[in-house]
Order: structure tokens, then C-alpha cells, then sequence
């Protein structure tokens, strides 16, 4: 048994400490938003957010977000509108979607440390996560977008 | 005729909402009540025979609701693959028996990653543990990965009916190619290698089986880029009549081509499902997407072209060896190479040969372009060469061969009829764009003051033939409402088809886009359709969708007149309404025509409803085509490629959303270039995946990438309504070519000629290593 601080909401989970974040969230929490992609860490469609800081939920276990404040893509903004949202569909990023929660998440852990980056860091921030129908382009001009950068 | 207002303009897509909340409901988000989870036991071994497989450990363990191995349910379902129809083009290869394979092996298996036992259990954690406690007993068997040992005298045979391990051959030949060779002053031959891809999209690939009460049947939920073909493929697998079969592909993570058809995975869930009345989920984890999910591309190609002095190429010769993997799925892909063989020129002799070889590795079937790719990447290197060895301007000697305008509709010496074309039209708009007279002034600046970073130009030149047919369907229904709502037989994942194919009905019923719903992916509703692939959803799909909107307007006129006490042929549909002629104030919205539609008061030849059922059957192919010019910076030092700007100009034909076309070539691009630059499956030659995660498999991420220029030049097609080609596959193909011609356009000056992909720092460095060592002695 474990308690978890899930958008806002204390929340218990009958899971052993090493489980991965990622099944607490989509298979006991029915958050379904938050994806599987490898398992590894290599993708980055699991991103979420421990204090406002992106992690890959894969890799992370129960144990290390336990006490820790948890947001997956449903708990970014109540109406779904956190000016990331806003300017995704601005810049028509998403194709096939599946990586999309991953990438708003990174951009959003980035934008929180970083107001206003530049191309770099914006590059920087988000080339570990992989989208197979490559909407890096507006990607990243839709993060810019958002930072009125 | 409606005046487009929507058809061309740039509109929000429909899907993002959902997409971008993580409301979209992929396949492993559904669970029902009583879910099972299955996991697969899979053969660590390239070529062996099972002698037996050990469960007991496996099915004590506390969760496990039981442990199924071949013999458990050969008896329920037919071997495969089972050669049903695919939207890329052609059939499944018609096997024959002694090439197919149980869903789960039952006596021997041909790959690595081949499924052996299912594991149904309570958890996918315990299904997974369990599935580590299945032991199998192995006669390990010497495996062959190399197409060319597959076909020599004493190779490992795969199949018993299959000699030389040789799936089949094809050739195209026309003219006099022998006698042209015969007599050629110059003769440029080339061997090349399109290497083995890896389709990782990023949704794996899943299902989820449940028994269905009201038919005794089942529902299967699948990430599939053709649901109605899956329909079929597991009705026939499990002996079920095919309205006992409802497949829904949900929203699909990404395809790319390699979500087509019935998997074994897919089939043993349908059976595992029926057999114990269960709800089953699977999903594979990316290890298993990259042993078992096909492949594409894998190709070795050996070329020579008979070539005039003044550049003209007379004949050509291309020997395709399709290293095909372990079982027989899209075999056609290598004749589409064939049938691609010469491209956008005009030349008149060719022998075009290609054979399919069985090996111990993963099959291999589509991905992104299947076949067309590569004929593509040969032709366009291989123009490259010729330029090379003449002396010229690689642009010079493609314009000299070029199919001209006045060509067109052009019969190939393949049997290929293009459709339309303006080749150097595109060449020369990427050429400009890509400023290549001041790139070439900056390249021999770089050369003389020996800049460590060289500068490459690379062009590439393509047509792709898509749309594949038989047909595509539409159901085009207006509620009593007046909001509408269409159905289509294409399956999108990603490609945006709910908000194209709501432009194209906007424009011709007068219904605003936000009032109209397009569903796909559910043989519950959707009409029999053929899915998406070969580029062909708008240019197929969105005719059928246009012509059904058609018949329903054709019918609103006739409802409109009666309400409005007109003639028939006096009511048109002009400014999104329905009017008497030469009088707009005599005027219906879509809305109350609708609303009468479904109630008393219409014209007694006239029935009630406003619908319409279309199946469009595309006449012919379509021949897209564009230019892409690569710009790369190549370091000396390190062998490291950066692709500095990289412009592509696209013709594919009429553009509905301009916007999902860029998101197209943008995503086209990245992979194309990839090819060139990162991507490699690798086996060894025991038959063992090398490349088995995303950290030895380089799908290019943001940093690996330039922001691209991206235009067009718009030349229609005549053979549907709207005169669109496809685009889906367009820049993957031409982007290919442009990078690698770019990367030795750059070491040419080193005396390279030819480099095999991926173009990584590795295979630069050492080609640089080589020829400096070979200038000092």
C-alpha cells in the first residue's frame, strides 16, 4: 500500500514500492493519459511531473514519488488549457498523439525553470522525447509560442 | 458545385483537442470488467525445432489462469499469414502451405522473437514472471541472415518448398536492353543497399479480445492501420462468420505501415478469448516490437546504365535481392520497386529483375513507402554517379533525362501509366530555394582554405505511385438535425481524415465544419473499406467521401424545390445554400432541408432520409512526385553529418489542409532522412537481433534534425474529383537520396563514390580514414 499525491488528490494504491509510477498511474489510478512507450526511459511518452519536474514515470518507482506532489497530463490545467495546450493546437502539433502528453509535460517542466529559452534549450529540453511522426518542428514552435519567445 | 471555402484553407484539426489532454482513448486504455492479461513466450533462437515445451512451473504460479502452447490451439485457428488484401498495393503473398506457420509455433520457428506460448494471467507483471518460467526444450538449428549465403548450394532451408530458399522472382524488361549494353561506350554500375528499418511507432502494438454476448462472437479492439481487413483476416483464422467479428482501432499511435494485417498475437488472443471467455489485453513491449513486429526495406540492388557522353541514359539494369525474412507477409513490395525502376526518366530499355530470399530474421513487409523508397534511392544515387563520372552537374544530367510535360499521361516501359508530371518544374523551384549556385561558391571556398567542415549539395528526384484501390467507401448521413455525420472505410492514425474529410463535406452540403462528425476505425459502422497505406485516404477515401456528399446535395435540391415549389432542375446549391435560381432570396439552409427529410411532406418519388453509401473506385493510380535538396556539413575529424538546411518541394497534386500536408512532409522528412543518416536493424549472423532498443536503434529525436523548407508546385491529377495525389509517403522517399547524395557530394573531391546508409560518424570517418591513408602511399 502506498499513498500518492496525484494531481492534487491524496490517493492509495495497493502496489509494492518498486512499482514503476507509470502502472500506479495507468493501471490502479485509470489516469490513462500518461503512455508506455519503451519501459527504459528512452522515449519519454511516460513524462510527468514530481514537483513540477519532468521524470520519466517508467523509470521512477513508487517509493521515490511517495510524499513527492505527482502531475500526469490530466492534472496540467483543470480545463485542459495551460497556455502550452492553448498553443499546441495554435501550431496543430499532434499527428498519431500517442507521445503528445510526454512532450507537453517536458515543455511544461521546462517552461516552469526556464520562462523564456531559447532555440537551444528548448532543443535541449526536449530531445528525449521521441515523436515518430516528428512534430519537433512545431513542437518547438509551439513551446516559443507559448513563451512568446 | 460549391465554391471551396474550406477545401485548401487552414483548419483547426478536429483530433487535437483530445489528443493533447490525455482524453484519447488508445487500445491498452480500455479495460473491461474481468480483463486478462496475456504475455508471450517468444523463441531466443533464429532456426530451431521445439522438442518440448514445459508449463507446469509456469501455471503453479499464484495469478496464472492458464499457459497455452501451439498444439493447445493449432486445431483452432488456420496458419499464416492468411494473403488478405492490403491498402499498399497488393495481396499478401499467396502461400502455400508449406511456407505458413501456426500462431504459436508448434514444431519449429524461424526467427527470433517467434511466439511460442501465451501466458494468461491476472497482472501483466505476473504474466510476465510466469512467462520466464515456460521451459522450452531446444534443438538449435544453424540459421542463415544473409540473403545471398540463403541462396547458395548447403544454406539453412527454411521452407521445404522452397529450394534455394528463393520466395519468388520477378522481372520487368522492355526494349532491347541487351542489345543497347552490348554497344554502350559506357556502362556505370553500382551495388547498393537499402538497409533493414525498424517501424517503432510509438504506440507498440496491442489488442485487447472480448467475448461478444449479443453474437456469440467477439470484439477486437487493435492498433491497426486497416480494421476491416483484420475483421476479415480473424474471421477466416478462427472459421467465423465475418458479422461475428467487430474490429475497433481506437485512436492509433502511429503505423507507418507496420500495423497491417493479423499478427500472430493478434489471432491467438481472438482464440485464447473464445476459448475461455475471457476479456484478453496484450501489448508488447518495445523489445518484442523490434523482434517481432515486421520490418521494412532490406534490400541489396546491383545497377548499371548504359549512358550516352552527352549524359542520356539508354538502358537500364537493376537486380533487386529482397532479403524478406522468415514468412511470406507483403512479398509485392520489391516488384513495387520494379515498377518504380525508372523513375521520373525517360528510358526506354530496362531489365528489371528482383528475388525474394527467405532468411532467419524478422519478415520483413511495409514501412513508409514500401518499395517506392527504394527504387527511388537507387535511381537517384545512381544519377548521382553517372553526373560523377562524367564530369557534370547532377542536376544537368537529370534534366537531360527527364520525362517532359508534354509526355504525360506517360506510359513507363514498366507498365506504369503516370499520371501527370512536371519534373523539373520541381527541380529547379528546390534548386532556387535552396540558393545551390552561392552553396557551390561556399563548398570550393571550404576545399580551398581546407576547411575541417566540408559542404555537401544533394538533389533527389522522385515519383511514388499510390492510391491504391480496389475502392474506397463512404457513408455520408445528415442527421433530422441537420448536423452530419460520415463514416469511412480508411482507418486514420494521425493523418487527420476526421478533419479533411469535414472539409470536403462542408464545402458541399453548406453544413459548418464543427457540425459534422467523421467516424472511422469500427466495422460495427463503417462501411467495408481497405484502410490507410499507400498514401491513398484522401485521393481514394476522400473521393468516395466527396462523391456520397454529392448524391446527399443532389438530394437536398430535390427536397429544397418541393419546399420551395420550384422545378427540380431550378434549384442549385450556391454559398453553402439551397436556391432558386437567379432568385437567392428564395433560399434553404442544409438544416431544414434535413429536418424535412425525415418527416411527412415529401415528394411521394422522393424517399425519406438524407443519406448516401459511396464506393469509389479510383480508375488509376496517382503519380505524386517533388525534388528535395540536402545540405549537410560533414566534420572531417569526427565523420559527423549535420544536415544543415534541407529543402523539399512536394506535388501532390490538390491540397485539401495544407496544414496536415506539412505535418506529413515534416514527419516524411525525418524519416527519410533517418534512413540516410541513423537508422539500422542489425542482426548477426547468428540470426540474433543486434539493435534491440531504442539506445542501438537511433530514431531521430529533436536535436537531430534541421526546421525544413517546405513548398510546392500543385499539378492535378485527372483521375478523381478533387485532383489530389497522397502525401503520406512523398518526402520519405525523396529525402533519402538528397542526404546521402549530400554526404558524398561532400567527400567527392576525396575520390568517394558510393557510401552504404546509415551515414553515421562511424562509416564517414572510417571512408575518410581510407582515402587519407590512400593519398599518402
Amino acid at each position: 500500500m502506498a499513498t500518492l499525491l496525484v494531481n492534487g488528490k491524496s490517493q492509495t494504491v495497493d502496489v509494492s514500492p518498486d512499482t514503476p509510477l507509470l502502472w500506479a498511474i495507468r493501471e490502479h489510478l485509470k489516469l490513462t493519459g500518461t503512455k508506455f512507450g519503451c519501459g527504459v526511459a528512452q522515449c519519454g511518452a511516460c513524462t510527468v511531473h514530481l514537483d513540477g519536474t519532468a521524470v520519466r514515470s517508467c523509470q521512477t518507482t513508487i517509493a521515490q514519488a511517495a510524499g513527492k506532489k505527482i502531475t500526469t497530463i490530466e492534472g496540467l490545467h483543470p480545463q485542459g488549457r495551460h497556455p502550452l495546450q492553448l498553443a499546441w493546437i495554435a501550431e496543430q502539433v499532434p499527428q498519431c498523439g500517442y507521445c503528445q502528453s510526454g512532450q507537453i509535460m517536458q515543455a511544461a517542466s521546462l517552461l516552469a525553470k526556464t520562462p523564456k529559452p531559447t532555440d537551444d534549450e528548448i532543443v535541449a529540453a526536449m530531445s528525449g522525447n521521441i515523436c515518430r511522426c516528428a512534430t519537433y518542428v512545431r513542437i518547438k514552435r509551439a513551446i516559443k509560442r507559448a513563451a512568446g519567445v | 458545385m460549391a465554391t471551396p471555402r474550406l477545401m485548401g484553407a487552414e483548419v483547426k484539426r478536429k483530433e487535437d483537442p483530445r489528443l493533447i489532454t490525455g482524453r484519447a482513448t488508445y487500445v491498452t486504455d480500455v479495460t473491461p470488467p474481468g480483463l486478462h492479461h496475456v504475455v508471450f513466450v517468444r523463441s531466443p533462437h533464429a532456426h530451431a525445432r521445439i522438442r518440448k515445451v514445459d508449463t507446469s512451473k509456469a501455471a503453479r504460479r499464484p495469478g496464472v489462469f492458464e499457459v497455452v502452447t501451439g498444439p493447445d490451439i493449432k486445431h483452432l485457428c488456420a496458419p499464416l499469414p492468411l494473403g488478405g488484401a492490403s491498402a499498399e498495393g497488393g495481396g499478401g503473398a499467396a502461400a502455400s502451405i508449406g511456407r505458413k506457420h501456426w500462431a504459436l509455433a508448434v514444431d519449429r520457428v524461424l526467427h527470433v522473437g517467434e511466439p511460442v506460448a501465451a501466458v494468461i494471467a491476472t497482472s501483466e507483471a505476473v504474466a510476465v514472471d510466469a512467462a520466464a518460467d515456460v521451459a522450452v526444450d531446444w534443438d538449435v538449428l544453424p540459421a542463415v541472415t544473409n540473403p545471398f549465403q540463403a541462396m547458395a548450394k548447403g544454406a539453412p532451408r527454411l521452407h521445404a518448398d522452397a529450394p534455394d530458399n528463393v520466395e519468388h522472382r520477378n522481372q520487368i524488361k522492355a526494349g532491347d536492353p541487351d542489345a543497347i549494353f552490348g554497344k554502350a561506350r559506357r556502362v556505370v554500375k553500382q551495388r547498393m543497399v537499402s538497409q533493414r528499418l525498424c517501424g517503432v511507432p510509438l504506440e507498440p502494438r496491442a489488442a485487447l479480445a472480448v467475448p461478444d454476448p449479443a453474437t456469440g462472437g467477439l470484439t477486437f479492439w487493435a492498433t491497426n492501420q486497416a480494421p476491416h481487413s483484420l475483421r476479415n483476416d480473424l474471421a477466416t483464422a478462427l472459421g467465423l462468420p465475418q458479422n461475428m467479428v467487430r474490429v475497433i482501432a481506437p485512436e492509433v499511435g502511429g503505423g507507418f505501415g507496420v500495423k497491417f494485417g493479423c499478427y500472430p498475437e493478434d489471432a491467438t488472443l481472438a482464440v485464447l478469448a473464445r476459448l475461455y471467455g475471457l476479456p484478453l489485453r496484450w501489448s508488447e513491449t518495445r523489445l518484442e516490437h523490434m523482434l517481432a513486429t515486421t520490418h521494412g526495406r532490406d534490400q541489396v540492388t546491383d545497377l548499371e546504365a548504359a549512358v550516352e557522353d552527352d549524359g542520356t541514359i539508354t538502358a537500364l539494369r537493376m537486380r533487386v535481392t529482397a532479403n524478406i525474412g522468415a514468412y511470406p507477409i507483403f512479398t509485392f513490395i520489391p516488384d513495387l520497386t520494379l515498377m518504380m525502376g525508372v523513375g521520373v526518366y525517360k528510358v526506354a530499355h530496362i531489365d528489371l529483375q528482383s528475388t525474394c530470399v527467405f532468411t532467419n530474421t524478422t519478415s520483413v513487409a511495409a514501412y513508409r513507402g514500401a518499395g517506392r523508397p527504394e527504387a527511388a534511392y537507387y535511381l537517384e544515387r545512381l544519377l548521382d554517379v553517372i553526373a560523377a563520372e562524367l564530369g557534370r552537374a547532377p542536376e544537368e544530367v537529370r534534366r537531360q533525362n527527364f520525362i517532359p510535360p508534354s509526355a504525360f499521361p506517360y506510359k513507363a516501359p514498366t507498365g506504369q501509366n503516370y499520371d501527370s508530371g512536371e519534373y523539373d518544374r520541381a527541380l529547379t523551384k528546390a534548386l532556387e530555394l535552396a540558393g545551390v549556385a552561392k552553396l557551390r561558391a561556399e563548398q570550393k571556398e571550404r576545399l580551398q582554405r581546407n576547411d575541417r567542415h566540408l559542404l555537401g549539395v544533394g538533389m533527389a528526384c522522385y515519383v511514388e505511385m499510390c492510391g491504391f484501390g480496389p475502392f474506397e467507401s463512404a457513408v455520408v448521413r445528415a442527421e433530422p438535425s441537420g448536423v452530419v455525420t460520415a463514416y469511412t472505410g480508411t482507418s486514420a492514425h494521425g493523418q487527420g481524415h476526421e478533419t479533411t474529410f469535414a472539409q470536403i463535406i462542408a464545402d458541399h452540403l453548406g453544413v459548418d465544419f464543427d457540425r459534422i462528425v467523421v467516424r472511422h476505425g469500427d466495422t460495427l459502422n463503417t462501411p467495408m473499406g481497405n484502410g490507410t497505406g499507400g498514401s491513398r485516404s484522401l485521393a481514394v477515401g476522400g473521393s468516395a467521401i466527396m462523391q456520397a456528399a454529392l448524391r446527399v446535395q443532389a438530394k437536398a435540391r430535390r427536397i429544397a424545390a418541393h419546399m420551395l415549389e420550384a422545378a427540380p432542375p431550378d434549384v442549385v446549391f450556391a454559398d453553402g445554400r439551397y436556391q432558386v435560381k437567379g432568385t437567392p432570396a428564395k433560399a434553404l439552409g442544409f438544416a431544414e432541408i434535413a429536418a424535412r427529410a425525415y418527416q411527412d411532406g415529401l415528394p411521394p418519388d422522393v424517399e425519406s432520409g438524407l443519406e448516401a453509401t459511396e464506393f469509389f473506385r479510383p480508375p488509376q493510380l496517382v503519380y505524386p512526385f517533388g525534388a528535395h535538396v540536402a545540405v549537410v556539413e560533414l566534420d572531417t575529424e569526427t565523420g559527423r553529418v549535420a544536415v544543415r538546411t534541407f529543402v523539399s518541394v512536394d506535388d501532390c497534386g490538390v491540397r485539401i489542409s495544407p496544414m496536415l500536408v506539412a505535418g506529413q512532409v515534416h514527419g516524411g522528412l525525418a524519416q527519410g532522412i533517418a534512413q540516410a543518416l541513423y537508422e539500422e536493424l542489425v542482426y548477426g549472423e547468428d540470426g540474433q537481433l543486434v539493435t534491440g532498443t531504442l539506445m542501438d536503434y537511433a530514431v531521430p529525436k529533436a536535436d537531430d534534425l534541421p526546421s525544413f523548407t517546405t513548398a510546392e508546385t500543385v499539378t492535378p491529377t485527372p483521375h478523381n474529383p478533387m485532383g489530389a495525389k497522397g502525401i503520406g509517403e512523398a518526402a520519405t522517399i525523396g529525402s533519402t537520396p538528397a542526404v546521402v547524395n549530400a554526404v558524398v557530394d561532400a567527400l567527392r573531391p576525396l575520390g568517394v563514390r558510393h557510401l552504404d546508409m546509415p551515414l553515421r560518424a562511424e562509416r564517414v570517418w572510417r571512408a575518410l580514414r581510407e582515402k587519407k591513408r590512400g593519398s599518402r602511399s
